[in-house]
Order: C-alpha cells, then structure tokens, then sequence
C-alpha cells in the first residue's frame, strides 16, 4: 500500500491510500473532534464536529480521503468557533439536562462542550422536543429527547449485530432515530447487542435498566480527562 | 425483524401492496415506485403496508418508513380521495392565496392540514409547484389548476362534490385528449422569449444524426469546445463532467436527467419537458453515446406528475421510431433506453447526490462527495446528471456546432439561457435570452420596470436591489439557475426572507447538524425581526450563524440556505436596522414578558394577577 505525507495543524504526519484524513490523524495520534464517528463503524459525515479546512476547503474529516501533500487546519480558534457552534445547535435541539442525566461523566456531547469551551451561556433558542420515553423493553429503555441523531446505533446494529433494529424516520428538524416495530420491546434488541453498549451511544439516549450509577458521578472517563485523550496519547507515549 | 405469524396473516390481507412490489419484481430500488403506488391505490401508507412491502423488498420495516416518511406526498396517515395541494410560495401568497385558503376552508367545511371526516377531501398546503407564472395555483390529484380565484374555488368545490372527478375540471372529454392537449388545458406555455437554441424552430433529431459521425471522444470534445455549463444552477461544465464519467472503468453507466426544478420561482424545465420533450430524449441519447451509457433515467419531481403521460408516449414513440432501445438509427453496439423515475414531493432531491439516492429507492439524501456521481453514482456505477435544459442544448449543439453556440452569450457564459420570470411584472413566463443581459433589460422586456428588489436565481442566490438592475445575468455575476421573482416597493422583504427560511426548513434532509438546526433558528431570528423584537445584536448574529452553516453543511442546500437572509443583509440593509429596537442602559429592551409568560399562563391555565390587568377584577 503506498503511504505518503501530509500536514495536520503544522504536524507532518504519515498516511496511506484508502485513508480518511481521520483515519490518519487517529494513527498518528492527533485527535479531531467528532461525535457521529465511531470506531469500526461506518462513517457518516453527519454531526460535521469533524470539520477541518483541507488546503482551505472546509471537509469532514470521517468521510474525506486523506491525500498526498494535503494542509489540513484542525484545531485553529475559527474551527474549534465552529464546532462550537455546531455542539450548541445539539444541545439546543434536544434537551439535554446534565445534571439529571445518567450519561453525565461519559457522555461525549458533553466532554466536546468542556473540550470546546462551552462554558459562557449559550445564544441559541431551546427547541424542546417533547418525544416519549420507549421503557418497552425489559433491560433497555429509550429517551430520544436527548439523541443527537448521530446514528452510531444504528449502524452498529445493522453492520456489527446484523440486526437493524434502529433507523432515520422524517426530514429535516423531524428527522429522528426510530425503531424497527411499534416499539423497543417489539424488536429484536438484546441487552448485549453492540448497538446497546454504552461506547455506541454517546449521549444518554440508549439507558441500560438497572446499571445506572455504577460507577459514580465524578469518577467518569470524562471527569478524569479530555475527550480525545485516548488518542492524543498516542502521540505522548 | 421477527416475521410473525399474524404479519404474514397481514400479507394475504393487503394483496394489491403484493401486487404492486411484484410490479416492480420486489426490487428494493424502486422503493419510491412502489410507495406512490401504494399512496395512489390506500391513500396512504400504513404500517401494515409497510410491512408487507418489507418482507417483499427484503428491506426491514424501519428501512421502508425512512424512505415512506422522508417524502412530503408519502403520508401515513390516511388523505382524502381528492387531495388539494395549494401551492403555497411566496408569489402565490402575494396573488392572493390567503383569499383562495378562505374560500377552500369554507367550501369544503375543513381546515387546512385536515381531511374530510368522509374521507373524500384533504387540504394541504406544498412548496412552490412550478407554477409562478399563473399563480395561485394548485394540484388536485394529479391535476393542475391555475389561475384561481375565490370564485372559481367555489365552483370546483361543487363539482368534485357532485362527483366530478378532478381531470372533469380540466375537459369532460379528458379521457379522449392527448397528453399534450391535457398538460396544455392545465398550464399556459407563458414563453415570452424564444431564442435561438431551445425555444425557436428545432429540427427533428439532427443533433442525434450528427453524432452517428462522431466518435464519443469528438462528441465530448464538441460539448466541451461549446463552453456550455449546466443550467441547473451549478455551472459546471458539461463536456468536462462527461469525460469523468466516460474515462472511469466500469461495467454499466448512466444518464440521469435532474427534471426536478424545486427552486421557488423555476418553471423552465416545465416548459421544456412540454415544447421540447424529444429534444431532451435527443440530447441524453447523445449523452449516452458519448459516455457508454446504455441506461438512463428522467427524474420528474413530484409535482410535475401531470407530465407523465407525456414523457411516457414520447420514450414509446421514441422506441418505436427506433431512436430509442436496441441499435438506435441502426448503428450497432448503440443500445440505450430510459425510465421515468416519479419524485414524491422533496427540493433537496434536485441536489445530484440526493437525486441518485432517490432514483436508488432511498431518502433524498444526499450522497458523501467524493466519491463523485461521474465516478461513482447510481448503483455504484460511473453516472452523468445533467439538467433538462443543458440536455437539450447538447442535442442542439450537436445540430449546429459548438462555434455557434460557443458564438453567443459572453466570455465564460456561452449560449443562450432560459429564465423563469414571475412575480410583479405584467409579462411572468420564460424567457430565452443569451447570457449577458442586465437585470433591467430582462425587467423591462417582462414588464417589471417597477421593481423595487429581484430574486435572481431563487431563494438560493442573490436578492438585489434597484441600485444594481444594472447587474449582468452571467456565471461571473449574476449565476442564476434561471429563476426570476420580481417584487415590488409593495412587498415586505422581511416576510418574503422569513418565508425562503420556512422553504428552507421544510426542505432540509436533516442530515448534517449545520442544515437541520441551524436553519432553524435563522428562521426564528428572522421572525423576531418582523415581530420587532430584534435588537442590534440580532443582526451579527444572523450573520455569524449564517457563516456556521455555510461553512460546515453537507450540500448545496445548507450552503445556499442563509443566502436570503445574507443577500439582504448585505442589499437591503434598511429593512432590518428600522426594525432594531436600541437597547436602553444595556437592558434588554426587546425582551417581551407576555410571551415569555404564556406557556406558563397555558400550563397553569390561568392567567396572570400582574400582567393580565384585566384578570381578577
């Protein structure tokens, strides 16, 4: 496989054909902000946390190949500005109350808030969905209120469990995750799918019943570190 | 998904829906085929429905509602026998359409969004239809109606409720006419203009005859020489996008024709797929055999459906003639045919990744770039998308030579262009002009001197103001897809901004955060403006959300959305700094505590002892 070089924020870094600029960035551990990406996952360019300016053009990261000579911007204060921007619509478009959430800790919406400095009181009106909670099912239960249409769950469940229990329903603003039956219960959804595992979902949509709090607020990957710390440490080590 | 004994009791109780996916052999792609047929025949699409097309297609249910809820005339909920669709753009409001609403709602005895408790009717309202010229307009089913008015409201009402079926409206001898004599009884021709290419005198197939003498690789070089770029709003050159697709290695390739038009205030591929339907079969046959393509499709949006019959008799007589279907004009090894592909109500489907996903069966989303449609479109396979009117320029091109077409229009914008004017101008219709007029001449020519701001190019491109009617209509200047709307000093530039954001809104796929939100909330800053809530701040704010979604949207549609906001930002600058309240010692002087409080007074169910004075007493 040829490899070749390009330069992410400065960095010169090694890439080969076939690669993402992610892809690459990940390797050679760079991190680049994203949500709807998700290793061994399909990728979807939809969140648009992950864009960069390649030689000037604003991409998607998770979904533009990776190409020989490429100048890649990642984290300049105009992009960070913009990603900022984009994890403030998330969060205006669902409702998203952290301090009642179970996910707090390990949710990656939040984590990209804090990594983003998000912390000045956001410009945006609350769209406040009102979409019932899906408690069907016996060990898991669904409260769409706080998706962020990332869609991880449902390429996880059709491409990793084989199943297709999630999908897209609607257009637009009233495009949603929705399941494949009246309702979670009457799917083929198990506690152990991928899909379910709390890595897939990055917010507090997917709950799996009778595990909250096991591990106590405070004491979270997030609490501890940065989102994207797996992957900048790479590059320390 | 778990198929049950009960789900497949189902299937044998919906054998028209069996029958209908067997039409279509079961074939996933034609999902959107089957799902109209199926609206057609129930009126709407169940769940049941989509069960039965699940386990039929092999998709799973959740796969089958993405598609059956993605389309704005896909419903599941079931619509009346006649469904009356009023077209709802902002030129139609501005003849009048509050007025035909009024007459609807009281003839039919419901509201708009409802359906008639006997099931006969259903009142909706749909985006732009085409139909800008003759506005208001709507569709009845299948039909077109033009033109209305209160008074002719209340007459069709009493004939479809005396039975009349809606294409009695257009002829009682419907059944006996032609498609040609039923699409020109519904709509009016309106072409103002015939220039020298498209709209004037048009010999039969010379295009095709010509290109029998050429080698593909000449036929590309011709177009390229040509300089003709796509009219669908892009620009990008025609030859050059056909050499892509004609270089990449590949089994089967296609031509696609983008006949959705959905930019508020377009018509022009109306009057084309009407006037010149074999010049447009004639330039994708050209295509064809330039690129190696031996299929192709026309993608005719939803609205248009009343074309169908004419589009389907022409690839018939087409076939016949033997200009269409194996050795066409008897040359060997050119084989090519094309199917009609029906769009069921979406404007991002004219966005060429969006349209291949539709044509695939899918949602109108559209596709990650690159891979780009020429190298990798349609079922994986090499594919051009071209426009109807830059299909039929090919074939006249191929007639004439690419000097002459080269000849006319200016540096960069070779060729003549169609332009759909509407709005307030005594003289709406198209226009066939070669490149390089000024907006003032096209006004003057449409009877529109008057005019105190022009849309060139739709909500997607630019507003102007009279202070720069001087501006050329080039791909240098002014690019425009062809869509003209004209307001005078009468209209409010704010409600026509705040309605281009509903458009917007509406017709976001939702799939990239940027798009689906953002427009949104430009869409509520906009309507705080017109309530005179806006403060000064509001205005850099419009401009700095504007910037986000232009610059991290997925496709053209968010990063053409905030043009009407921005293009008058920048054109009318006025109408939004009148309606800017100042802000008293830093206060927020905009804020309004009676809307602030009335979801309160509404969860509550009272009203309020302090701001309500009337309350109490």
């Amino acid at each position: 496989m040829s490899t070749f070089r390009l330069t992410i924020d400065g960095v010169e870094i090694e890439a080969s054909e076939g690669q993402t600029i992610m892809d690459a960035a990940d390797a050679a551990g760079i991190y680049i902000p994203r949500l709807c990406d998700h290793e061994g996952l399909r990728h979807q360019g939809g969140c648009r946390v992950c864009t960069v300016k390649a030689n000037g053009r604003s991409v998607s990261a998770c979904t533009q190949p990776a190409e020989p000579g490429l100048t890649v911007d990642n984290e300049t204060p105009h992009i960070n500005k913009l990603r900022r921007d984009l994890v403030e619509m998330l969060f205006h478009e669902g409702n998203h109350l952290c301090p009642i959430c179970e996910a707090s800790g390990n949710c990656e919406l939040q984590a990209m808030a804090y990594r983003l400095d998000m912390t000045a009181p956001t410009k945006f009106p609350y769209l406040e969905p009102c979409r019932p909670v899906d408690a069907s099912h016996p060990d898991i239960a669904l409260d769409t209120n706080r998706c962020i249409s990332c869609g991880r769950c449902i390429r996880a469940s059709q491409d990793v469990d084989g199943k297709g229990v999630f999908g897209y329903v609607g257009r637009g603003i009233h495009r949603q995750v929705a399941v494949n039956g009246p309702d979670l219960a009457h799917t083929d959804a198990d506690i152990s799918d991928f899909a379910i595992s709390q890595e897939v979902c990055p917010v507090g949509c997917i709950i799996r019943k009778r595990q909250g709090f096991a591990r106590p607020i405070g004491e979270r990957e997030f609490d501890r570190n940065l989102i994207g710390h797996k992957i900048n440490g790479k590059r320390d080590d | 998904m778990h198929v049950t004994d009960t789900q497949l009791t189902q299937a044998s109780n919906w054998p028209d829906v069996v029958g209908i996916c067997e039409t279509y052999a079961n074939d996933p792609h034609r999902m959107l085929d089957i799902l109209r047929a199926i609206q057609d025949r129930y009126r709407h699409i169940s769940q049941e429905a989509m069960e039965v097309v699940a386990r039929q297609t092999g998709l799973s249910k959740i796969a089958v509602e993405g598609v059956a809820s993605f389309y704005a005339f896909l419903s599941s909920d079931p619509k009346g026998r006649i469904t009356i669709r009023l077209c709802d753009d902002i030129v139609d409001r501005f003849a009048g359409l509050t007025e035909i609403v009024e007459a609807f709602e009281s003839e039919l005895g419901i509201r708009m969004d409802e359906t008639s408790p006997d099931g006969t009717f259903s009142l909706e309202y749909t985006p732009c239809i085409g139909m800008c010229d003759q506005a208001p307009a709507a569709m009845v089913n299948d039909v077109i109606l033009t033109h209305l008015t209160p008074e002719k409201v209340r007459e069709i009402v009493a004939r479809l409720k005396s039975g009349e079926r809606p294409e009695d409206l257009i002829s009682h001898r419907f059944d006996e006419l032609s498609p040609r004599e039923r699409a020109d009884r519904m709509v009016d021709g309106n072409i103002r203009h015939a220039g020298a290419v498209l709209l004037g005198p048009v010999p039969e197939d010379a295009g095709l005859k010509a290109s029998l003498n050429l080698t593909p690789a000449q036929i590309i070089d011709t177009v390229e020489a040509s300089g003709l770029r796509g009219c669908g709003g892009a620009g990008f050159s025609a030859g050059r996008k056909w050499r892509f697709a004609a270089e990449t290695d590949a089994e089967r390739r296609f031509i696609i024709c983008n006949a959705d038009e959905g930019e508020p205030g377009t018509f022009k591929d109306r009057v084309l797929l009407t006037e010149r339907p074999h010049l447009l079969v004639e330039g994708m046959t050209i295509a064809a055999r330039a690129v190696g393509a031996r299929e192709g499709i026309i993608y005719l949006r939803g609205e248009y459906v009343y074309l169908r019959e004419l589009i389907e008799e022409v690839l018939a007589d087409r076939r016949e003639r033997g200009l269409l279907g194996d050795r066409i004009l008897g040359e060997d090894g050119f084989d090519f045919d094309i199917r009609l592909q029906m769009g069921a109500g979406a404007y991002v489907c004219g966005e060429e990744g969006a349209l291949i996903s539709s044509c695939e069966g899918l949602p109108g989303e559209p596709k990650t770039r690159p891979p780009y449609p020429v190298t990798r479109g349609y079922l994986g396979f090499p594919t051009v998308v071209n426009n109807v009117e830059t299909l039929c320029h090919v074939a006249r091109i191929l007639d004439r030579g690419s000097k002459w077409f080269f000849g006319m229009g200016t540096e960069g914008s070779h060729g003549t262009k169609l332009f759909s004017v509407s709005g307030d101008c005594r003289n709406p219709g198209v226009y066939e002009l070669p490149y390089g007029h000024s907006v003032a001449e096209l006004l003057e020519m449409a009877g529109g001197e008057e005019a105190a701001a022009v849309l060139v190019g739709g909500p997607s491109g630019t507003m102007i103001a009279r202070d720069t009617f001087d501006r050329k209509l080039t791909f240098d200047d002014l690019a425009t897809g062809g869509a003209i709307v004209v307001f005078s000093r009468e209209r409010n530039i704010l409600e026509i901004v705040e309605y281009y954001m509903s458009f917007f809104v509406h017709e976001s796929c939702g799939y990239c955060t940027p798009c689906r939100v953002g427009n949104v909330f430009l869409q509520k800053a906009v309507g705080k403006f017109r309530k005179g809530l806006a403060n000064q701040a509001d205005i850099e704010y419009l401009r700095d959300l504007s910037a986000t979604i232009i610059e991290t949207s997925r496709c053209g549609l968010g990063m053409t959305s905030p043009n009407p906001i921005l293009s008058t930002l920048e054109n009318f600058p006025l109408v939004y700094s009148a309606m800017v309240k100042p802000s008293k010692d830093r206060t927020r002087a905009t804020f309004d505590i009676q809307s602030a409080i009335s979801d309160a007074r509404h969860l509550a169910k009272r009203r309020s002892y302090i701001f309500d004075r009337d309350f109490g007493e």
